[in-house]
């Protein structure tokens, strides 16, 4: 068949859309806080529950919350998983860790990378401490923190975690 | 429970990892073709159409009821498009029910798809959101944890995930319509295959599918005029909990559980391990079966892989689970949840081919999605309840 | 079918550009004074239903955060349609009248400041025929503009009338972003936007959102003094190609006002999604409605439009007019689609 009248089977139509993102009021505290080298959450005024990172509302309570607390960069694994495939969005080598950490004072954990921890010796209620990135290139993203290394402190107790599991 | 539902056509496409010889249209033609040959009906006796499907990025098309309209007969008619994230096939097909229940509409016709092939899935899944955290480890990396964290509960033998995999790659050798065959796989080339998130392999995850599935439900007398025995619908139930929150239990959600109960309930059911005959449950990765298991009140809670290790999941045992290949098998993401309902009601049907599980004539269908946030059930039954 | 009403309608101000509250700290407020307003607690409503859509908001399953905003712990009976809020309502009305549940929340949200809206919009089309060609929303109901003025008698003096009402009715809505008293002599001397669209026929760029609550029968009566009965509702779709339907005509607005019994009686008021101006006559013409019908008393879309919100929002202010005793019979339209391709009628009665 000559090039006119092969059937014509796929189009190529490139779609380039450009979007302005709102981080919220809640977002722009904890971002604000990351810029200081400082990770803040909030506090619900009715079940006392602390949010990091701060979503502005109390998901149990339904009501906004505003009271902001600062939380240290120390907190337990409470699960984790061995990555063995790349990522697109990071320049690391796989295997690596990823957990669930609950900060010391937070009551909920949240998703974040494990370094400078043979990948096989990452366990539940493994005592971590953020790393972040040095001061002068401290900014109001998620990525001030690099990643969770391991403290030399004795594991958490199962009991003080196994709620969150 | 308002008036009686029927599924009296059941059509799905051949799954595949790219469908680059239809379009958009031409895939779900194909598989609605299919749901109109076995309920002996066509375009014109359709009321009504209820799509669904995942995020519209997948496809690169916004609102793409607009445009599949016409491909979809649904000129001058209602037409409505779900999307509720990993469990819309199941959504989609609640809300196509509902529209006989409430007494609205004769016949509905009801599709769920996904063409990832027209754009960049993974792009999509992963697309880095200002302000947010990045998604470094993809969906694999989400799960895996909570998997991690079953185990760590239950201390459930280490190869139930493998078992679970062997079963559902075995039982979609018996399914045509399957994307993933492996007619040489044993335990040990599941237990082989590449690590992936640790502690799930490779032949223990879903693939990304193109494909489409679509039923056309029917009232009563509607239903009287399809060629071959319909499935009815016994109950139906929906559940959504918010994604973070402080004690959320991810692993046995309580989303999955109320759903569940709600369901057993209207259907009329108290041991549901006793009164279902097969189960078509939404099994991504393969762990999620012993989880879903207990979710659903088959097994007491910490015991669910019991019935992996024990075999009654297996297409022959007392309660099998995804005799279709399940997600492991096939997955278009908008329209797996909606490939377990109709597979669900192929199945108390009798017309589920090799795959069939003799004699079954209560089955329960079920979606999740999100981060184990949405549940959509369903159960049907050959008779009328 | 059983009776179902709208019994609260709450919604945010609508603004050009929301830069403080992301999507959820938007819709928690409105979701909060809706549910306030209907007199049922929130863990006594049966169901809720949104509508939005993830190419408008820029990410995929970007209801998932709205969750956060409405409550749903305990795990709630939910649902979501990538569609206006309006076709949230329809599902629950249909969910309501199964029998199983008497009461649902719908809300909608959508932020279209945050893309190029008409570029966003032209992922709507088909993908294989028209988007590559990338006609924007605004060309596209210029086509249709063009096709009703030659074919109906109106004039562009005429648009502009509607738009110079529609600014100076919503100086009453306080949800309303465009406001003012404007002349349309003086509006006429503006420049074509796309002709024979100017600036003023076209509707404003909104982020918003809006939440209804729905209660049937005799928890309606309890809760309301004057809940706004849904009489009746239906809605159609058309064919997509631009050229395979009459744009000057509306059929499935027609089709749906038949169904949903709008001729049944005399109408007082009627909310018209008509984000254009010429819209709004070709969808009076397509409901039949009497020249002394008032239309979009608030302000409707020409005053304030967020995209998946703006059917919804025609439902509630119709609503809100019949709970307040100021109508007894009003119709709500809400549409979907490139030149009003998929329509939605209701007829809304008081007590």
């Amino acid at each position: 068949m000559s090039e006119s009248t092969k059937p014509v089977t796929a189009i190529k139509a490139p779609v380039h859309l450009e979007f302005s993102y709102t981080a919220g009021r809640a977002s722009t505290r904890f971002l604000h806080g990351m810029a200081e080298g400082k990770i803040l959450g909030q506090r619900c005024p009715e079940c006392g529950k602390v949010y990091v990172p701060p979503r502005g509302s109390c998901t149990i309570c339904a009501v906004p919350t505003e009271a902001e607390v600062e939380v240290t960069g120390k907190g337990t694994v409470t699960t984790f998983c061995i990555v063995r495939i790349p990522s697109d969005s990071l320049s690391i080598d796989p295997p690596f860790t990823c957990a669930h950490i609950l900060l010391d004072g937070a009551d909920l954990p949240f998703f974040a990378l494990i370094q400078e921890c043979p990948f096989d010796e990452v366990r539940m209620g493994m005592r971590v401490e953020a790393v972040w990135v040095p001061k002068e290139e401290l900014g109001p993203t998620f990525e001030s923190i690099k990643y969770f290394r391991p403290i030399d402190e004795p594991d958490a107790a199962f009991e003080s975690y196994k709620e969150h599991l | 429970m308002g008036e009686h539902c029927a599924i009296v056509g059941i059509g799905q496409t051949k799954h595949d990892t790219l469908r680059i010889d239809v379009s958009v249209p031409g895939l779900i033609r194909e598989a609605v073709t299919k749901a109109f040959e076995d309920a002996g009906v066509s375009w014109g006796d359709i009321d009504a159409v209820v799509l669904g499907k995942a995020p519209d990025m997948f496809e690169g098309t916004m609102m793409p009821e607009l445009f599949l309209a016409d491909a979809l007969g649904a000129v001058g008619k209602p037409m409505l498009r779900v999307h509720t994230a990993g469990s819309v096939g199941g959504s989609t097909a609640l809300v196509a029910a509902s529209l006989i229940q409430a007494g609205i509409h004769k016949r509905v016709l009801t599709v769920a798809y996904e063409k990832q092939s027209e754009s960049n899935a993974m792009w999509a899944l992963t697309v880095r959101i200002p302000f947010q955290q990045a998604i470094v480890a993809g969906a694999g990396g989400y799960f895996a944890p909570l998997i991690r964290a079953y185990m760590a509960r239950t201390k459930a033998p280490e190869d139930t995930g493998i078992r679970v995999a062997l079963k559902d790659r075995l039982n979609a050798l018996k399914n045509p319509t399957s994307h993933l065959t492996f007619p040489d796989v044993t335990y040990d080339m599941v237990r082989d295959s590449p690590m992936l998130w640790d502690p799930i392999r490779y032949l223990e995850t879903c693939p990304s599918s193109d494909g489409a599935c679509a039923m056309v439900l029917a009232a009563e007398d509607a239903a009287k005029q399809s060629p071959n025995p319909p499935a009815w619908v016994h109950g139906t139930a929906m559940r959504s909990e918010p994604t973070m929150f402080p004690g959320r239990d991810q692993v046995n959600p309580q989303a999955g559980r109320d759903c569940a109960a709600e369901l057993y309930k209207k259907a009329g059911i108290q041991n549901p391990r006793k009164e279902l005959d097969c189960a078509e449950i939404y099994v991504p990765f393969s762990w999620f079966e012993p989880m879903w298991m207990e979710n659903l009140g088959f097994a007491p809670e910490g015991e669910g892989w019991k019935m992996t290790q024990e075999g009654a999941t297996a297409i022959d045992g007392d309660l099998p689970v995804n005799a279709s290949g399940g997600v492991l098998s096939s997955n278009p993401i908008g329209a797996s949840g909606m490939i377990r309902f109709a597979e669900s009601a192929l199945q108390v049907r009798g017309r589920a081919g090799e795959h069939q599980v003799p004699g079954a004539k209560k089955a329960l269908g079920h979606a999740y999605g999100g981060g184990s946030q949405f549940f959509a059930m369903w159960i049907v039954g050959s008779e009328q309840p | 079918m059983r009776d179902v009403a709208i019994v609260s309608f709450a919604q945010a101000k609508n603004v050009r550009r929301e830069l403080d509250a992301n999507e959820v700290e938007m819709v928690m407020p409105v979701v909060r004074e809706a549910v306030e307003q209907s007199g049922i607690p929130r863990r006594e409503i049966d169901f809720t239903c949104s509508g939005s859509c993830d190419y408008l908001a820029g990410q995929p399953f970007s209801f998932v955060s709205a969750l956060d905003a409405v409550g749903a712990w305990p795990p709630i009976s939910e649902s979501h349609v990538e569609m206006d809020g309006a076709w949230a309502l329809y599902e629950a009305w249909v969910k309501i009248q199964i029998g199983d549940i008497d009461s649902a929340l719908i809300y909608a949200f959508g932020k279209a400041s945050m893309g190029d809206l008409p570029d966003v919009l032209t992922l709507q089309l088909d993908p294989y025929y028209m988007a590559p060609l990338s006609p924007d929303s605004v060309s596209l109901a210029a086509l249709q503009a063009r096709a009703y003025l030659e074919t109906s008698g109106h004039s562009e003096r005429d648009l502009a009338v509607i738009a110079a009402r529609s600014r100076k009715d919503a100086k009453t809505n306080p949800a309303a972003q465009l406001t003012g008293d404007f002349d349309p002599e003086r509006l006429l001397g503006d420049p074509y936007l796309v002709s024979p669209l100017r600036k003023h026929d076209c509707p404003p760029i909104s982020d918003g959102a809006a939440a209804i609550v729905l209660a049937a029968g005799d928890l309606a009566r309890k809760v309301s003094k004057r809940p706004a009965w849904i009489r009746g509702i239906d809605h159609r779709i058309e064919a997509h190609g631009l050229g395979n339907r009459d744009l000057a005509k509306s059929l499935s607005t027609a089709e749906a006002g038949r169904r949903a019994g709008v001729g049944d009686g005399n109408v007082d008021v009627a909310e018209l999604h008509a984000p254009f101006t010429h819209q709004e006559l070709i969808l009076r013409d397509a409901l039949g409605l009497a020249n002394d019908v008032r239309v979009n008393p608030s302000g409707g879309p020409l005053a304030g439009n967020p995209m998946m919100v703006a059917g919804l929002a025609r439902f509630g202010e119709a609503a809100r007019l019949l709970m307040d005793g100021q109508a007894s019979r009003a119709v709500a339209h809400a549409t979907s689609g490139p030149c009003l391709q998929q329509n939605m009628v209701a007829v809304l009665e008081g007590e």
